[in-house]
């Protein structure tokens, strides 16, 4: 049993946006015999737009009380995030507390109006790289029984799992790694020139308008190139495509009606899992083209 | 004619990741990079040399670094390797601090009004409120039009358990202690600005 410490995210909890991210992931983690340990009484991470509200000092507190409370529950275990979003800010976070003295010598004080205090030395994760680098290739590989052998997908990287830091070396204009799980599960991915293009992510909220233009190439691309479906590892790219088909097919003359998963739904169906054990009753746009493999 | 430097000074210091214009070298990559390039008056590239020509109002007053979707391109590809992101993210919000934006900018409204407000409010995001209060920014009425737009996805939601019928959540247990760190956090960025 591989043991890590867990930072979920608002979007992951019960209710949320992401649930079936969540839901999907922890059956994955059920069948690999990794434990996934929460951290106690965490707060959001202030995600990529809190920049406007936050500023820097404010922003990076967030992080860094999620780290001392991850510190003080479990050690210096691994952090794992299984949002983009919230990765990249633990990660822009921690390299600015091990790279500046000031900042870290200020969040301490900061910390310190909360009881707490963070020394650094955690190491902050995206579950995509726990898979990749301590399960790996192999592993995910042999856990398939249900091989999804003919289904079209569209690997969808998006962003923020792939710029600025990235995922196990792979480039930014061409990363494989989503690619990689495509094939492991059985399943095709079709070339997809708009795998790293961006949804509009958090400025869907805000320019509705220009963000669904954005999102409609992105959708148009996996059709055109004969996706089934369309996988993505983060919640907002998930959001944004599938629940916003209806205002662009409806504003933008298109007529899509494509299912958005996780790259973990994929896998929880390949590895023998239920419908409801990859989540698959969650989506909004129905995930019939798996109805042959469930 | 000479230059003022003094507003170029100015962002070296008291804008986030601010000093990196000066390495700048305007090779326009960070504008052909941006998603939402159509809808920029002035690129990343335009800006910071705006910045280092003094233009102070055009800059703080620009909505163009709210266009900033946070995607990451632009620090992708960049070749001196700026932090471009950041330093975006940097002059609006130093935009923000000084009073100089359009208060009916659409992401300043989201991210501030409605975004920032949502988090600390209980530690966390809570889905349901943050749409609502989004909708309704603008009236009832309006808050209304825009509900009924979205009114199959939200459905959908309500179906897959994705949203919470209940708008109201609950705050953080350490959320008197959450709440005192971020007015220390706010008060140390002054000074930390300051001595940058």
């Amino acid at each position: 049993m591989k043991e890590y410490t867990f930072f979920p995210g608002c979007s992951s909890e019960h209710n949320a946006s992401a649930a079936n991210m969540e839901n999907s992931i922890q059956s994955m983690c059920r069948i690999l015999g990794i434990k996934l340990n929460e951290i106690d009484d965490w707060n959001c991470c202030s995600a990529s737009i809190g920049y406007a509200g936050g500023g820097q000092l404010p922003r990076m507190a967030m992080s860094a009380r999620n780290f001392a409370l991850a510190q003080k529950q479990r050690g210096n275990t691994d952090l794992v995030a299984t949002c983009a979003a919230c990765w990249l800010a633990m990660r822009e976070t921690n390299e600015r507390l091990e790279h500046e003295p000031d900042v870290k010598g200020a969040i301490n004080t900061a910390l310190g109006e909360a009881g707490l205090s963070y020394d650094g030395h955690i190491r902050t994760r995206h579950f995509v790289e726990v898979l990749i680098e301590d399960i790996g290739w192999e592993a995910l590989k042999s856990k398939v029984t249900k091989p999804l052998k003919g289904l079209k997908v569209a690997g969808y990287v998006g962003c923020q799992t792939n710029r600025p830091f990235g995922v196990c070396g792979d480039s930014f204009e061409n990363p494989l790694y989503l690619d990689r799980m495509i094939e492991a599960t059985g399943a095709t991915a079709v070339p997809f020139p708009m795998k790293v293009a961006c949804c509009g992510g958090a400025l869907m909220f805000s320019e509705t308008e220009k963000s669904c233009v954005l999102t409609k190439q992105i959708l148009q691309s996996a059709v055109d190139n004969g996706a089934e479906v369309i996988i993505t590892p983060c919640p907002v790219c998930q959001l944004n495509l599938e629940v916003y088909q209806g205002m662009i097919n409806k504003n933008l003359g298109t007529n899509f009606n494509i299912p958005i998963l996780y790259y973990a739904q994929l896998f929880v169906l390949a590895w023998g899992g239920s419908w409801q054990d990859a989540a698959l009753h969650q989506q909004v746009v129905a995930a019939e083209p798996l109805r042959r493999f469930a | 004619m000479a230059y003022d430097l003094s507003f170029a000074k100015e962002v070296y210091k008291k804008s986030e990741m601010g000093h990196w214009i000066k390495m700048c070298m305007q090779c326009g990559v960070c504008a052909g990079s941006c998603p939402l390039r159509a809808h920029w008056q002035h690129s990343p590239r335009q800006l910071f040399q705006m910045v280092r020509a003094g233009k102070k109002d055009e800059v703080l007053k620009s909505s163009d670094m709210w266009m900033c979707t946070s995607c990451y391109n632009c620090i992708a590809r960049c070749p001196r390797n700026l932090p471009i992101t950041h330093i975006i993210h940097g002059l609006a919000r130093y935009a923000e601090t000084q009073g100089k934006v359009d208060p009916t900018q659409p992401t300043r409204r989201f991210a501030v009004e409605v975004f920032w407000e949502n988090i600390v409010s209980t530690g966390r995001v809570g889905e349901a409120m943050l749409t609502m209060r989004l909708y309704f920014q603008d009236g009832i009425g309006a808050g209304i039009q825009r509900g009924l737009e979205m009114k199959d996805s939200a459905l959908g939601m309500l179906k897959t358990r994705r949203l919470n019928p209940i708008p109201f959540r609950g705050k953080i247990k350490g959320y008197d202690g959450f709440k005192k760190m971020l007015a220390k956090a706010a008060e140390l960025e002054v000074k930390l600005e300051n001595k940058a």
